[in-house]
């Protein structure tokens, strides 16, 4: 399936959840410091294994950079 | 502090501890981590600047996933404020607030909500609409807001746990451009008053604690500073100093001199 992972299309294999976007990234389900947003909503950590994401999600994986 | 006479009002001045929504801080600088040309100097000015609050951002997970800033910061034993930096509505900075939350357990939020490109100066419609969501959901609200205090007022009326007015536009180093404006925020709200934004250099950050502020948020002053490490302790001992002079009482202006030798007992030499 395909999502749009931080911006840029990416292909998931299917059922894609968070924790196999993080993956796509170098992330595992348990790296700190790390929010997902799905469709301009948050997802809370315990729904990363197991939330569907539907083809054409937005996914935005965030994470602490320097600022303010 | 063993180099200040341990007198009662110097004591309070210093060890009066900065209180933000129940906790109790004893530095009175807050850094902000953006500019810092690495981790490392980084590191270095959260050490020397004492600061026990110090901003991340949220963006994207870069290429290599994250970098070690948390391990920085986790290493440097201080309590995170996520801020909202580059939101435009109120709609992004609440839902970024929320991720910073999930992010960072943390309920803590410095809320910036930008209104122009130029002068990065806060959109007060939206900020304080904003301001007001995220208290109701349970937020520790800390809003960066114009010199203005009505507003200053009305973020602290929704309950938002501290504010931070600007001394001068983000990153400008103009310093304090409206002294006057800043110390009526002091006497509008009940909440701890932050200047934020505009120190450029240590001077300005002990005028903010002269004029009545609670505390100073420094970041690019220090950040981009020749020296990084130097200028963090310098703020340090600036926001002490001026904690201290706001405690001692400075003396009133006057537009003519007061000599301070009494002329009695002056010899009558020609």
């Amino acid at each position: 399936m395909t999502i749009l992972l931080n911006g840029r299309t990416c292909e998931l294999p299917a059922p894609g959840t968070p924790a196999g976007a993080l993956a796509e990234l170098g992330l595992d389900p348990g790296a700190r410091g790390v929010a997902v947003a799905v469709d301009g909503e948050v997802v809370p950590r315990a729904e990363w294994e197991s939330l569907a994401l539907s083809e054409g999600a937005r996914v935005e994986v965030l994470t602490a950079m320097q600022g303010g | 502090m063993a180099d200040i006479p341990a007198t009662a009002a110097s004591r309070a001045a210093i060890e009066d501890p900065l209180r933000i929504a129940g906790r109790e801080l004893r530095s009175r600088l807050l850094l902000g981590t953006g500019g810092f040309p690495s981790l490392e100097l980084l590191a270095e000015a959260i050490a020397l600047s004492g600061s026990e609050l110090v901003t991340v951002a949220l963006r994207r997970v870069q290429a290599g996933g994250p970098g070690g800033l948390i391990d920085v910061l986790d290493a440097a034993g201080v309590q995170l404020l996520p801020n909202t930096a580059g939101c435009h509505t109120a709609r992004d900075a609440v839902l970024t607030a929320r991720l910073s939350r999930e992010a960072f357990q943390t309920d803590w939020i410095k809320l910036e909500v930008i209104g122009d490109e130029d002068t990065l100066l806060p959109d007060a419609p939206e900020l304080l609409r904003a301001a007001e969501e995220l208290v109701g959901d349970g937020f520790v609200v800390l809003p960066y807001t114009t010199d203005d205090p009505v507003l200053a007022r009305r973020l602290a009326d929704v309950g938002c746990a501290a504010v931070m007015p600007l001394g001068s536009p983000i990153g400008s180093g103009m310093g304090i451009r409206n002294t006057y404006n800043i110390s009526l925020i002091r006497e509008a709200v009940d909440v701890p008053v932050v200047l934020d934004a505009g120190i450029g250099t240590a001077s300005d950050a002990a005028l903010a604690m002269e004029l009545g502020c609670d505390a100073v948020m420094a970041a690019s002053a220090i950040s981009r500073a020749q020296d990084p490490a130097a200028m963090a302790l310098a703020m340090r001992r600036a926001v002490e100093a001026g904690r201290l002079a706001r405690g001692a009482g400075r003396i009133p202006r006057r537009r003519y001199a007061t000599a301070s030798t009494s002329d009695e007992g002056l010899a009558e030499l020609t």
